[in-house]
C-alpha cells in the first residue's frame, strides 16, 4: 500500500499539469518556408538597401538596439544597455559579453567600432548610415571602456536610438566574405547555408546565436528557413493554399479574403498599418497647368471642400473589403507613439462641401460647378496603371465629386511616366498614390514635410516656404528634430499633424490594414504592422510538434 | 462554311443590336455606383449582377461592347485604307517606291506596339474625356496597324499587275486610274475585305491588352479591355460564373474570322 501511494505521489510529481498540457511546448526543428519577392542583390550587411536584402539581413544580422515590432519600444540586443547624453549629442553603449559569430569567433568592441565607423563613413555610402549623414560636422566613434562604445554626433538628434535598429553589427572579416554568403559569419539567428540565384536561399540555425529562451534553450527553435524567390503574388498565394509555404506578408484585401474563405484561422488581420492612400493637388508655381486651376489648388477652402466630399468609409469598405479604415491624418493610429489622438476623421458631407465652395466663390449651375470666372471645375488625377485598388479609389472619388458638380478625369500612367510628372515636369493636376511610413519617428519624415525636401509631395524643393503654414511646419519639424524631451517633441509633431489636416495639402484617404497569412502549424506568430509583419520574432517561432508540415 | 458564316453574321448582329439597345436593356447606366450592392449576384434589378463598386455588370458589358464594336471597325477601316494605299502603290509602281515603302512597312512591323502605345499615352494631355481617350487609343491603333495589311496588299497587287488581263488593258491604252478602279481594285476586294475583318479582332484584343494593363480606357467608361481585367481573380470567377460574360469577346473574335470570305466564294 505504501509503495502504491508512493508511486501515485511520484506520478503527480512527474505528470505535466493540466495547464502545461494545454500549452504546446516550443519544440525545436522543422523548416520554415516563405517567399522573397525579388532577387537579393547584396549580402554585404553594410550595403543593404532593397526589401529582399533587408529581409535576409533581419534573419541573419544583429543590431545594438532593436525596436520591438509589437510594442514599438526599444529593446537591448547586442548592446546590453545604452545612454543618451549631452542633450542627444552622444550615445554610449555597453556591449553584451560572450556574443559569438556563427563561426564561433567572439564579437569584440573592435568589430562594433568597425561597423559603426563604416556605416557613418561618407565615402562608403552605406544606406544604413544615411540618417546620420544629414547634419554638418563629423561623427566620431570611440571605445571608452572594455565593453563601452561612444558615438558623438555633431548636433543634438532626437530619438537617436531608433537609428540603430537599422545599423548592422558585423566585422571586417565578414565583409570580406560577403561575396560568398554561405561562408559569411553572422550574429543573427540564422546563417546563409546556400543560395541558388533565381531559385531559393537556405538559412540554417546559427549554432552560436546568443539568445536563449526562459528555459535556457538556445534560440531559434526552427532549424532552417527556406526563402523561395517568387515575384508573382498569385503564385505565392497558390503555394500557401497548397501548403508549400508557411507565411505571406503584405497581402492585398482580395488575396486575404481568399485565404480567409478557405482557411479562416490562417488569415491574420493585424489592423491599421502604416500604409495609406493619399491624394494631393499640384501646387508648384511653375507647373504647366492653367493659372485658374492653380488658384483652385492653392485655395485651402477648395482643398478642404474636396476632402469633405469624399466618402472615405465607402472607399475602405468597397475597395479594401473593409480591411482598411478612413484615415484620420498623416500619421496612422498604428504609430502608437506619434499619432495625434485629438484628430478626427474628416466628416463626409457633400452639402457642407458645396456650401464652403459657394462661400469661396464657386457656383453650381446645371450640375456643373464653376469658379468666379465661369470656368467649369474639371481636373485630372493621375495614378499608376495596373493597381486595381487605386483605379477603383479614383473611380469612387470621381462619383463622389460628380455629386458636387466636379468632373474628375482619371488617368492611369506607367510608373516611370508618373514619377517623371510628379518630380520633374510637374505636368499634372492631382495625384493619387500610396505612402508607407517605414520610420515611426517624425524625424524620419523630414524628407516629406519640410518645404525644401525633394519628396514634399505637393510642391517639392522650395527655396523658401511659399506659404505661412509651410513655414510653420518647417519650424516645428526642425524644432522637434533637436528636442530630446519626448513630451515636448510630441507636442510639436502633434501641431504638424493638425496643420496638415487643417490645410489639407494632402488628403489622406484610407489607412490600409496589415494583412498576412500564417500557417496553423506555426506557434508564437503574432503579426504586427511593422516590417517584417509575420517573422519579426523569428527566433521564437516554432512548429507545433516540432516539424513543418 | 456558308452556314458558319451566317451564324457568325447573326451572332455579330445580335451583339451589335444588344450594344445599341444598352440604354434600354440596362437603364441603370454603366457608371452609377450602387454602393450598397457591391459584387451582387444576378437579380431582377441587375441581370448580370454588379461589380465590386456596385456598378451594373450588364450595363457595363453592353456599353463596353458598343464602344469596342464601334471603334474597332473604324480603326480597322483606317488601317486597311492606309495599308491599301501604301501596298497598292508599292505593288503597281515598283522600283524605288516599292523599296522605300517596303522598308517603312518593315519598320512599322518591327516597332513594339505596346511600348509605343504606352509612350504615346504618357504624352497625351491629361484632361481628356474617357470617350476621347478611347477614340485616341483606337486612332493610334489604326495609324500604327496599317503595315500588316499593306504588305499583303503589296504582294497581291504585284501578282495581279502581272496577270494577262492587266497587260492587255495596258496595251489597249487604259489610264492608270482606269486600271486601278476597273481592274485592280475589284480583284483586290476579297483581300481588302479579309484584311478589314482580320484587323477588327486584332484591334479589339490590342485595346483589351492595354485595358488589362490598366492603360486602356479611363474610368468610368467600360470597354472589353477593362472588363476582361476584372476576370483576373480566378476564384471569384469560379464562384460567380456570370462574371464570365465579358468572354463574349471571344465569340466576336471568332465571328470576325469566320466572316473572312475565301477568294473562290467571292468570285462566285
Amino acid at each position: 500500500m505504501k509503495i502504491r501511494w508512493a508511486c501515485f505521489a511520484l506520478g503527480l510529481l512527474v505528470a505535466p499539469s493540466p495547464r502545461a498540457a494545454r500549452l504546446p511546448e516550443p519544440a525545436p526543428g522543422g523548416e520554415l518556408r516563405f517567399c522573397l519577392h525579388a532577387e537579393p542583390k547584396n549580402f554585404n550587411p553594410l550595403m543593404v538597401s532593397e526589401e529582399p536584402d533587408e529581409m535576409i539581413q533581419y534573419l541573419t544580422g544583429a543590431v545594438l538596439i532593436r525596436i520591438n515590432r509589437q510594442t514599438q519600444i526599444f529593446e537591448p540586443e547586442l548592446a546590453e544597455s545604452w545612454q543618451v547624453v549631452d542633450g542627444g549629442r552622444k550615445i554610449e553603449f555597453t556591449l553584451r559579453e560572450e556574443v559569438r559569430f556563427s563561426d564561433g569567433v567572439p564579437l569584440t568592441p573592435a568589430d562594433v567600432l568597425f561597423s559603426l565607423r563604416s556605416v557613418v563613413d561618407p565615402a562608403l555610402h552605406s544606406p544604413a548610415g544615411e540618417p546620420f549623414r544629414g547634419g554638418k560636422g563629423s561623427i566620431t566613434v570611440s571605445q571608452t571602456g572594455s565593453h563601452r562604445i561612444l558615438m558623438s554626433l555633431p548636433s543634438p538628434t532626437a530619438g537617436v536610438e531608433r537609428l540603430f535598429d537599422q545599423v548592422p553589427i558585423t566585422s571586417a572579416r565578414a565583409i570580406e566574405k560577403s561575396e560568398r554568403p554561405d561562408d559569411m559569419p553572422v550574429l543573427g539567428p540564422y546563417r546563409i547555408a546556400s543560395y541558388r540565384s533565381g531559385s531559393a536561399l537556405l538559412l540554417t540555425r546559427n549554432p552560436f546565436y546568443w539568445k536563449k529562451d526562459q528555459a535556457g534553450r538556445r534560440l531559434p527553435y526552427i532549424d532552417s528557413v527556406r526563402l523561395s524567390i517568387q515575384q508573382n503574388r498569385d503564385l505565392e498565394l497558390a503555394r500557401f493554399l497548397r501548403g508549400d509555404i508557411h507565411l505571406i506578408d503584405g497581402m492585398d484585401a482580395e488575396s486575404f479574403d481568399r485565404v480567409a474563405e478557405k482557411r479562416p484561422n490562417e488569415a491574420r488581420d493585424a489592423g491599421r498599418s502604416l500604409e495609406s492612400e493619399q491624394l494631393w493637388f499640384n501646387q508648384v508655381a511653375r507647373a504647366p497647368i492653367p493659372e485658374y486651376r492653380k488658384e483652385w489648388f492653392r485655395s485651402r477652402q477648395f482643398r478642404r471642400a474636396i476632402a469633405q466630399a469624399i466618402n472615405r468609409a465607402d472607399l475602405a469598405r468597397l475597395v479594401y473589403r473593409s480591411h482598411a479604415a478612413p484615415a484620420i491624418g498623416p500619421v496612422s493610429p498604428a504609430n502608437l507613439s506619434w499619432f495625434n489622438a485629438r484628430l478626427r476623421v474628416p466628416t463626409f458631407d457633400p452639402d457642407a462641401s458645396l456650401m464652403s465652395l459657394k462661400a469661396a466663390g464657386f457656383s453650381l449651375a446645371g450640375g456643373t460647378l464653376r469658379d468666379r470666372q465661369g470656368h467649369a471645375v474639371e481636373f485630372s488625377v493621375i495614378t499608376n496603371a495596373g493597381n486595381k485598388s487605386r483605379e477603383r479609389l479614383a473611380s469612387m472619388i470621381q462619383q463622389d465629386l460628380a455629386r458636387i458638380g466636379i468632373r474628375l478625369n482619371v488617368v492611369t500612367l506607367d510608373f516611370g511616366s508618373l514619377i517623371e510628372r510628379i518630380t520633374r515636369t510637374f505636368d499634372y493636376e492631382s495625384c493619387l498614390l500610396g505612402m508607407v511610413n517605414v520610420d515611426l519617428d517624425p524625424s524620419g519624415e523630414m524628407n516629406v514635410w519640410l518645404s525644401s525636401a525633394s519628396s514634399h509631395p505637393w510642391n517639392p524643393a522650395q527655396a523658401s516656404p511659399e506659404t505661412p503654414w509651410e513655414a510653420e511646419i518647417d519650424r516645428l519639424m526642425r524644432a522637434q528634430a533637436v528636442e530630446t524631451a519626448f513630451t515636448r517633441r510630441r507636442a510639436l509633431f502633434d501641431r504638424v499633424q493638425e496643420i496638415i489636416v487643417e490645410e489639407a495639402p494632402v488628403l489622406v484617404l484610407v489607412d490600409k490594414n496589415s494583412l498576412s497569412a500564417v500557417s496553423a502549424s506555426l506557434g508564437n506568430v503574432a503579426p504586427v504592422v511593422l516590417h517584417p509583419q509575420t517573422f519579426w520574432n523569428i527566433d521564437r517561432i516554432y512548429f507545433r510538434g516540432g516539424t513543418g508540415r | 462554311m456558308k452556314y458558319l458564316r451566317r451564324m457568325a453574321m447573326a451572332l455579330l448582329a445580335v451583339i451589335y443590336l444588344a450594344a445599341l439597345l444598352a440604354g434600354w436593356l440596362a437603364p441603370a447606366g454603366y457608371a452609377r455606383q450602387f454602393r450598397d450592392s457591391p459584387a451582387a449576384k444576378p437579380s431582377a434589378l441587375f441581370w448580370l449582377g454588379t461589380d465590386e463598386l456596385g456598378r451594373d455588370s450588364l450595363a457595363r458589358l453592353l456599353h463596353g461592347s458598343r464602344v469596342s464594336l464601334s471603334l474597332a471597325p473604324a480603326a480597322a477601316a483606317l488601317a486597311t485604307v492606309i495599308g491599301a494605299a501604301a501596298g497598292i502603290s508599292a505593288g503597281i509602281w515598283g522600283g524605288w517606291i516599292d523599296t522605300g515603302l517596303a522598308r517603312v512597312m518593315d519598320l512599322f512591323l518591327s516597332v513594339p506596339w505596346l511600348f509605343l502605345l504606352l509612350s504615346v499615352r504618357a504624352v497625351l494631355p491629361l484632361n481628356v474625356r474617357p470617350l476621347e481617350s478611347l477614340g485616341i487609343t483606337f486612332l493610334l491603333l489604326g495609324l500604327l496597324g496599317w503595315a500588316g495589311p499593306a504588305r499583303v496588299l503589296r504582294s497581291a497587287a504585284r501578282e495581279i499587275t502581272g496577270e494577262d488581263f492587266m497587260i492587255q488593258a495596258r496595251a489597249r491604252g487604259c489610264s492608270r486610274v482606269h486600271l486601278l478602279t476597273h481592274h485592280l481594285l475589284p480583284n483586290l476586294a476579297p483581300v481588302l475585305a479579309a484584311q478589314f475583318w482580320m484587323s477588327i479582332p486584332i484591334f479589339i484584343l490590342s485595346e483589351a491588352n492595354l485595358g488589362f494593363l490598366g492603360l486602356g480606357v479611363s474610368q468610368p467608361l467600360p470597354s472589353w479591355g477593362n472588363l476582361l481585367a476584372g476576370l483576373q481573380n480566378v476564384d471569384a470567377v469560379v464562384s460567380c460564373p456570370w462574371r464570365l460574360a465579358p468572354l463574349a469577346l471571344l465569340l466576336v473574335v471568332m465571328a470576325c474570322f469566320h466572316l473572312i470570305v475565301p477568294m473562290e466564294d467571292f468570285s462566285k
